[in-house]
This record gives C-alpha cells, structure tokens and sequence, in this order.
C-alpha cells in the first residue's frame, strides 16, 4: 500500500476489500484514523460499514467491532445476512464484536455536568475483548437526538476522534448528509482525514446510487463520481476512469458462424477480443446474427455471456430454434449464459456495474448485448457513449469479443444514432431493407472493419431453417435486385444465356456438316481422277503392246519382204506417241 | 440526619413524601474514577438522598473503569449515571446532580413542569 518510495512517511491504508473502493482509494482507507461516510437515509452507509467490517476481519485478519447507535443486535445480524455474512458466527469466533447503544431522550434526566466515558470505557472494552483493529460507529449522529448539550457532545465527539486515533483502530463513522453541510450535525468537523459521500438519485423514476470522495488527506484519489451497486454479495464500485487505451490486442480470429460472412471478412472473421456492432432496423435479423455469433463460440469451447434487453431466454431458445439454432444444449452445458433484464430496471450506471459483476463472476469469452439501443431508456445519449465507452475499455482489457446490436430508426439515418459510439467500434455491420417491387427484403455490408481486408459488396441477408444465409445479390445491368425479383432476373438470364450458347452450338454444327461435304467432294473428285489416271494408263499400254505388236508385224512383213527395215522412222514414231500418252 | 420540613413546601412534594415511607429506593451510580466530578456527583446524590428519601434508599456506587462490562450491560453512555431500579419504572440521570429539580423530577418525587 505504501505507494512513493522516496517518501517514507506515506499514509498507510487499510484495505476494504470493497470491490473497486481499493482502487479508487489507491489502497483503501487510512489505517489507523477514522473515515465519515456520510449519505441520505437508505444509501447504504450501513452497509459499507458493515462489509468494511466483514471483509476485514475474514480477508485481512482485522477484528472489527461494530458499535451500532441505531439498530438492534438482532436487526443488526438480519442485516448482516443479507450480504452473506453470518454475524454471530463471527462474534462467537471472536472476529466481530457488536455493541448497541440505546439512547432515548425521554428516558434520560440530565441534571448537570456530565461526559460521554461511558461510550469510551465501552468502545475500549469492546476493542480489548477481540483485539479489534477496525471499528465502525453507525451513526454516532444519534447522541445529538439522545442528548441535548450539544456543546458537551461536540467537545466529546472531538475527544473520541483523538482516542480512536491514539487506540491506532481504522474507524469508519456513518452520518446522515444535512442541507448546507455534508452531515447534518457537522461531523465532518471532527473527521478531517477522509470523506466519502454516498449518493442515492434518483432520476426519470431511475435511481442510481453514486460514491464519491470529498477529501482524503495525504493521498491522491479518484475525484470522480463512481457508481455502485449493493446485491446479494455486498457492494461493488466501478473504477471506471482508471481505464486507458492501453489494452493488449490479438491476431487471432474467431468466426462470425456465417461462412459468407468470414469470407467477406478477409475469410477469418472478426478479430478476437474487438468490438462488433450491428445495426439495423426492426426485424432484421439483429438477434439472429447475435445468436448464430453466440452459437459459433459456443461450438469452439468459449463462455459466452448474452444479455437480452428485449426477450426473454426462453423466447430467444424458441425463436432461435426456427434458424436451426439449438441454444439450449449450450445453456445446460453452461457455455452460454443468459442475463435478462428491461433496460429501465435500473439506471444506466447500474447496469454497467452489472455488466462488470455478472462478467467478472461467469468469466467469458465473448459478449453479446442485445440491443445497446435500448439503454437509452435508461439515459441520455451522450451517458450511452459513455457508459459504453467504459464498458468497451472493460472488455478489451479482458481480450472479450464484443457482440452489440443497434436498433436503428426507420426514416432515419442509419447512421445516425450510432455516429455517437462508432469509434468505438471495431466491426461495423450494418442491415438494411431494400425495399423493392413490392418486396421487403434484407442486406448486409460491412461499413467498416478495422485492420483487414473486407468485402465492399451488399449481401441478401436471408434467414432459413438451416441458419444465416448471404447471398451475392444481382447487381447486373445497373441496378440492384433482391429477392424475388433477383430471382427472375438471374432466371431470365439465364435463359438468354442458354439461348446463346445453343445458337453457338448449332451453327458449329453446321460448320461441321459444311466441312464433311467439302471433304466428300474432294474425295469424290480425288477418286475420278484417279479412275481417269487408271484408265489412260491402261490406253497408254494398250498403245504400247499395239506399237511393239505393229512393229513385230512390220519386221516380220519386212522378213517376209527380205528387206531391212529403217530403224530412225521407228525412233521417231515412239517418242511421238510417249508424248501424247503423258 | 433529621429532615427540615420547612425546605421543601410543594403540596404534592408532601403526598409524594407520604408515599415515600412505604417505598424502598434503590439506586446504583456509575463514575468513571475518582475523578473530582465523580466525588463531586456522589456527594451530591448523598446529601439529596438523605435529604429527601432519608432511611428508605439504596445507594450502590460502581466504578465502570473497574467494571466495564457493565457499562454495556446498562447501557451506559454518559457518566456520570444514576439508574433508579426501584421503584419502576426504571428512571436514568445523567449529570453531576447538582440541578436538584431534574433530579427530583428525575427520580418521580416530583411531576414534570411543576
């Protein structure tokens, strides 16, 4: 706790053990001072007490005494139930010590001078028999109303903050808050170490409860406002300006359990621990894409928490089973956990307190808010952004994949609402009706999605029994089609299409046939040709057996004759007829 | 110690101080020490006792620095205390008792606002 260490003198705190209170305190309260918590009635002063008392004595081996002005012992330990703590249990294990001190004014005579030893002989008392370190006064204020010399409490009052100091115990002291000052008798007077304020509000019907730090001497802390929230397990406050943009990223990516959807997203999906908005009108398949996304992380192992702000689990189960969805299984697995709530249930701080408690406790992978629109509700637009802001901040430092989906107003802008959270949004998804030819029918683009490649295209966002299902929609000849009238018109072209390539296909043909005939022709040709070649050959050697048979005849007529026949004319003769046969 | 008729004069006081032989007092003081305002409280509450519940009273003076357990027990807060156990209804003072009306109104010897 001990925070400078050039300063040897720093202020030694003790810690609370109150979720978030050791963080805005840096460390807790004072040790060994005491501490005023002042608040209107019902704000939970008692309560911080108490488990300030409780946490210390389990946690951090502190025995407290819990000196109780108002209620009774029994009222006491009622109380103390409520938050999980079973008081006399702890007193009998001698780690609490309770004192009630009853004070009427009717029944008290004061006749003179008098002091108040007897609180202080019991308060030691009560801080010997446990050796307690802690001690708690709630509300001394009650001595004002049980006493009436105001002087000789106030000079006692002085007297005690000195003691509790000197006994070196970490007091706290509860009062009710006054109209000028912080408590109404001015304790704040007394208890100059550390201040802390508890707000009740309420507003639009709403309340929120709020802490804040008037003072704390000697050590530097959270100046703001923090809400806080007191349930079954005590309080919780959220330290919610302690967050910077200073949160480890991740390469991994995690499917968005559409396929189309991955390929679009550079075929990956989304970045794990990154922050996912969908917006889109009414009806438009928002909780579809929650659940399908819910579904995928649920099949890889992950946790998933899902906070519905308009339905009930049971009715997203149902409704989810028609797209092929079965939540329950994971459900019963205790994969997926359910957290209804109507956004007007409480304030919207409330709600981020709750957020952060219920993710602290189930631990999960991935987040899925259902619709963040609704929180408006709760709140003005600019308290949205900025309890998103946190929330965001919160579940990127837990590496939590963020899943939100916006309502977005018809006629409006789309983008309108969402201009006031989009930088904080990683992936933006955005649904849109196209409205044509009578038909009402779905897209999706992505606007925007930071650190890879995405698809520019406008899908038709189709809704089957078999899941989400993203279709390329027609985009041809200048226009944009959807649904039924996409259909037609990749059946017209389709039909176009065929005719062409059946024109095609038929005149090959009949090229084919051209070139069959030509070739017969040629061959027909080639072969009477050759018949005519065959035929003059045949002549040709006629001719020959005719010549050589004549010129036998001749030498033999010439034999005959008994004369020589002149062998040049035969010569001559010979060559002549080769000629005319070639 | 002999009781002074002539101080006291009130009608009722009379009738109260009729009554009073029949009543057994018994009263417990709690001091925290012997500081001079302890002393001081007990010698006041002797010299009223005496004064006007001669004979009939029990006194029982208690240190709650020697017994503090019993501080809690009687809901001690202020001191110095004096508790009247009887007769009922048990009536609590605080104060060194030097006001000797509250004291006397205190302890119902005498109606309020009289």
């Amino acid at each position: 706790m001990v925070k400078a260490k050039h300063d040897g003198a720093v202020l030694e705190k003790s810690q609370t053990g109150i979720k978030g209170l050791d963080e805005i305190t840096k460390g807790g309260l004072p040790k060994g001072r005491p501490t005023l918590i002042c608040g209107s009635a019902g704000c939970g002063k008692t309560l911080f007490a108490m488990e300030f008392l409780m946490r210390g004595a389990m946690n951090y081996g502190e025995p407290g005494v819990f000196m109780t002005f108002e209620e009774t012992p029994d009222d006491l330990a009622k109380n103390f139930i409520s938050l999980g703590f079973d008081l006399h249990g702890m007193i009998s294990r001698g780690l609490i010590a309770t004192d009630h001190v009853y004070l009427e004014r009717s029944e008290v005579e004061e006749t003179g001078e008098y002091d108040l030893e007897g609180l202080f002989i019991r308060l030691g008392s009560a801080i010997d028999s446990i050796k307690a370190k802690r001690v708690v006064l709630d509300t001394i204020e009650a001595l004002f109303s049980g006493l009436s010399n105001a002087a000789i409490i106030r000079a006692e009052l002085r007297r005690l903050f000195h003691w509790l100091k000197d006994r070196g115990v970490t007091a706290i002291v509860t009062g009710e808050s006054g109209d000028k000052l912080l408590t109404r008798y001015g304790l704040e007077e007394y208890v100059a170490d550390c201040v802390i304020f508890l707000d009740f509000r309420i507003e639009e019907q709403i309340s929120t409860r709020r802490l804040r730090i008037v003072k704390y001497r000697g050590s530097s802390h959270g100046a703001d406002e923090y809400p806080f929230l007191i349930d079954e397990s005590g309080l919780s406050i959220l330290p919610i300006t302690s967050l910077g943009l200073d949160y480890p990223v991740s390469l991994e990516r995690v499917s968005t359990g559409i396929p189309k959807l991955d390929a679009m997203l550079d075929g990956k999906g989304f970045y794990r621990g990154s922050t996912i908005l969908v917006s889109g009108t009414a009806g438009n398949g928002k909780t579809s894409m929650s659940a399908t996304f819910a579904d995928a992380a649920c099949r890889r192992g992950e946790r998933c928490l899902y906070f519905a702000f308009e339905e009930s689990p049971s009715q997203i189960i149902r409704n989810m089973e028609s797209i092929g969805l079965d939540l329950s299984r994971w459900v019963k697995k205790g994969l997926l956990k359910f957290h209804s709530a109507r956004p007007s249930l409480y304030g919207l701080e409330m709600h981020l307190v709750t957020f952060h408690k219920v993710i602290d406790v189930f631990g999960p992978q991935v987040f899925v808010v259902d619709p963040i629109s609704n929180l408006s509700v709760a709140g003005k637009i600019s308290e949205v952004k900025s309890i998103l802001t946190r929330l965001i901040d919160h579940l990127k430092m837990k590496k939590i994949t963020t899943f939100l989906t916006e309502l977005t107003h018809f006629g409006g802008s789309l983008e309108h609402t969402s201009e006031e959270i989009s930088s904080l949004i990683d992936t933006w998804l955005l649904l849109r009706d196209i409205e044509l030819n009578g038909e009402r029918n779905r897209g999706l683009y992505i606007l925007k999605s930071r650190g890879m490649a995405h698809s520019n295209q406008i899908q038709e966002f189709l809704l089957t029994n078999q899941g989400i299902g993203l279709i390329d929609i027609y985009t041809g000849s200048g226009e944009v089609l959807t649904g039924s009238a996409r259909v037609a018109q990749e059946a017209k072209e389709k039909a176009s299409e065929l005719a062409a390539r059946h024109e095609v296909e038929h005149r090959l043909r009949a090229q084919e046939r051209k070139r069959k005939a030509v070739e017969e022709k040629i061959a027909a040709l080639r072969a009477e040709f050759d018949a005519e070649s065959e035929e003059l050959h045949l002549i040709a050697e006629e001719e020959q057996k005719r010549q050589a048979a004549l010129a036998e005849d001749r030498l033999k007529m010439a034999h005959l004759r008994k004369g020589k026949p002149s062998a040049p004319r035969t010569k001559h003769l010979k060559k002549k007829r080769e000629r005319r046969i070639r | 110690m002999k009781m002074k008729k002539g101080e006291t004069s009130a009608e009722e006081f009379e009738k109260a101080a009729a009554r009073r032989d029949r009543t057994r007092y018994v009263f417990r003081l709690y001091v925290t020490g012997m500081t001079p305002k302890s002393t001081r409280t007990i010698a006041n509450v002797r010299k009223l006792c005496e004064k006007h519940l001669e004979g009939c009273y029990e006194l029982d003076v208690i240190d709650i620095y020697q017994q503090p357990k019993l501080a809690k027990g009687e809901q001690i807060i202020a001191t110095p205390t004096l508790i009247k156990k009887l007769p009922l209804p048990l009536r609590k003072l605080i104060g060194d008792m030097s006001d000797t009306e509250r004291f006397l109104v205190g302890i119902d010897l005498k109606p309020k606002n009289s």
